[in-house]
């Protein structure tokens, strides 16, 4: 019981001291926009006119983009503060929680739990574009997206930690980014629809977990703009294989994760 | 009673050996000092102490704790300063010391009653609540100290904790830690590779290459080299040495910047004796530029040890690159 309540407060320690460095950024909070914006207006603007026929022509492709650019924030937020974690470890603030009477194990899952907090206000901050797009959401559809942010966060914080825990430089990082971030990033369908592409794209997607975080994100946040029977035209799976296909990812990467995480050199 | 008691530690790294073969004893309320150049193992020995690394082989009890079993309650007994910057530069100094009373468990009110003391201790009290990274480098070593011993641990391990800070904030960080063993009674071990500040060790193990090759006070230590150091500059240093090592059998030494250094009992009255050989007028004659006489220091006694010297170039560039980054990073 006292080891159990100890681990607790250990893990919201790590979660807190996150909040509490989120919180004092406000240059972070509000410049993480930059790049939602200059993706949605500038990159989306200029293709729009090639990308008509969307959605049956009732959206155009900046607003199809707007799902894949809150899949974006919330991605690269996850991933970033999962690294941060190992960094951390190495040459900060953790050297001194590794050595406090808290398990690893708690101080991983805390750091999952404070990094995923911090990457669902990020995609909070992006959500307030939605109006400006011509988006718009109804209070069920804005918790059905915090919901499913919150579970592409942990996803991807979970990934961040496995690829990271093993590592003690930020060389093999920018490795990671570029041979793995990215491409899972353009392959999940975030910036273009996924259908009539190549067979060897189609099939990398499904293998992508970053996939079934866009589509549920797509078509909840589109639903008031395309027409049921249109939403096919631009979505691939039913809302509820998307949803156990995230939490199965979360749970294969998680596991590992905090293995390595914790184990002992 | 002893706080740490190590038979027999072993850390490999793949092929190599870091620590070898390892054992000592620290009593209770003991500073005691692990003394050694960069690499000798002392970083890896103190990380198996803090459950931070694995034994390959032996065994160590820390607090009477086994440091590969009782791991929670091995952490829950100590205090920690790393070499390196461990704190969080986004956060007030008093910020990071309320995670650390979070992640050990002091109720609020300890916690303030306990940190107010502490920061009054290590002179912070107007600065708690600034940001670290406006700290210079001696007041985040301050405030690491006051966050190490936030939880009352019955042992601190220092590693380094003097690198990089000029001369008189190392001798400021020496005299917190003297009282503080004086007034609460915490043992403290440390790892340096500053002569002069395991001098203030109760005790200290000279470490190479991963053994400890001499355990004793400070003085003691110093007695084994026997008497004084001579140091001279002669014109031929080589032939200076081999006369008077026939002459009195004394040990002899060329130590860097091209000296002449014996090794002596009662030097004073040797110095005359030395001049006369040296300059013997039936044989060539050395002429001596300098003579200078001292006591033996802990050098003189890892020189004895090893049979090399304790700094490397190597290892005084390392240090200034890091004291480069603290001050840096300070700003």
């Amino acid at each position: 019981m006292e080891i159990l309540k100890r681990n607790v407060r250990g893990a919201y320690t790590i979660w807190y001291r996150d909040i509490v460095r989120f919180k004092r950024d406000r240059v972070r909070m509000f410049s993480s926009l930059g790049m939602p914006i200059v993706y949605l207006f500038v990159f989306g603007s200029g293709l729009s006119p090639a990308m008509a026929e969307m959605g049956g022509g009732n959206i155009d492709f900046k607003q199809f983009m707007f799902p894949g650019v809150l899949t974006m924030t919330v991605l690269f937020t996850s991933v970033f503060s999962a690294v941060s974690i190992v960094w951390d470890r190495e040459f900060g603030f953790l050297k001194e929680v590794m050595v406090a009477p808290v398990s690893r194990v708690a101080i991983a899952l805390g750091k999952v739990a404070g990094g995923s907090t911090v990457s669902l206000f990020q995609g909070l901050i992006v959500l307030l574009l939605a109006p400006v797009l011509g988006v718009t959401l109804s209070i069920s559809q804005i918790v059905s997206l915090i919901g499913l942010m919150v579970m592409l966060a942990v996803m991807m914080t979970a990934l961040g930690i496995l690829i990271a825990a093993r590592q003690k430089s930020m060389e093999g990082f920018h490795m990671m980014m570029n041979f793995v971030l990215l491409p899972m990033f353009f392959l999940s369908g975030a910036f273009f629809p996924l259908r009539g592409v190549p067979i060897w794209m189609y099939l990398l997607s499904k293998l992508d977990p970053v996939t079934y975080g866009v589509d549920p994100l797509r078509q909840v946040s589109l639903q008031a703009l395309v027409p049921p029977d249109l939403m096919h035209t631009i979505s691939l799976n039913p809302l509820t294989y998307n949803v156990m296909m995230m939490a199965s990812f979360s749970v294969l990467f998680l596991v590992p994760a905090v293995w390595l995480f914790s184990r002992q050199e | 009673m002893y706080s740490i008691k190590v038979e027999q530690l072993v850390r490999h790294f793949g092929k190599n050996v870091a620590v070898d073969d390892v054992s000592f004893k620290v009593e209770s309320g003991e500073i005691f000092g692990f003394l050694g150049p960069n690499g000798a193992g002392k970083t890896t020995t103190i990380n198996m102490l803090t459950t931070l690394l694995h034994p390959t082989s032996g065994s160590a009890l820390v607090n009477g704790y086994d440091v590969s079993k009782q791991q929670a309650l091995v952490r829950q007994s100590i205090g920690m300063i790393f070499q390196d910057a461990s704190l969080d530069d986004k956060l007030t100094g008093r910020e990071n010391l309320l995670f650390h009373g979070m992640l050990y468990g002091l109720s609020k009110d300890d916690f303030s009653d306990k940190a107010a003391k502490l920061l009054e201790m290590v002179e912070l009290t107007g600065r708690a609540e600034e940001v670290v990274l406006n700290y210079s480098g001696g007041m985040k070593r301050r405030l690491e100290i006051a966050r190490g011993l936030l939880h009352n641990p019955k042992i601190l391990f220092l590693d380094e904790p003097t690198l990089g800070l000029d001369p008189q904030t190392r001798r400021h960080i020496w005299d917190y830690l003297v009282t503080l063993r004086e007034r609460q009674g915490v043992t403290m071990f440390m790892t340096t590779h500053y002569m002069e500040e395991a001098e203030h060790c109760d005790r200290i193990a000279i470490i190479d290459d991963g053994k400890i090759v001499g355990l004793d006070t400070p003085e003691a230590l110093k007695a084994m080299v026997g008497g004084d150091i001579i140091m001279a500059v002669t014109d031929d240093n080589e032939q200076a040495s081999l006369r008077l090592q026939n002459s009195h059998g004394v040990a002899t030494r060329i130590g860097p910047d091209n000296q002449l250094i014996i090794e002596t009992e009662r030097g004073d009255q040797f110095i005359p004796e030395m001049m006369s050989v040296l300059t013997d007028m039936t044989q060539e004659n050395i002429s001596v530029k300098s003579v200078y006489l001292r006591r033996p220091t802990l050098e003189d006694v890892f020189v004895k040890l090893t049979g090399h010297a304790m700094r490397d170039q190597n290892a005084v560039d390392k240090d200034k690159v890091r004291s480069g980054m603290r001050r840096w990073r300070g700003r």
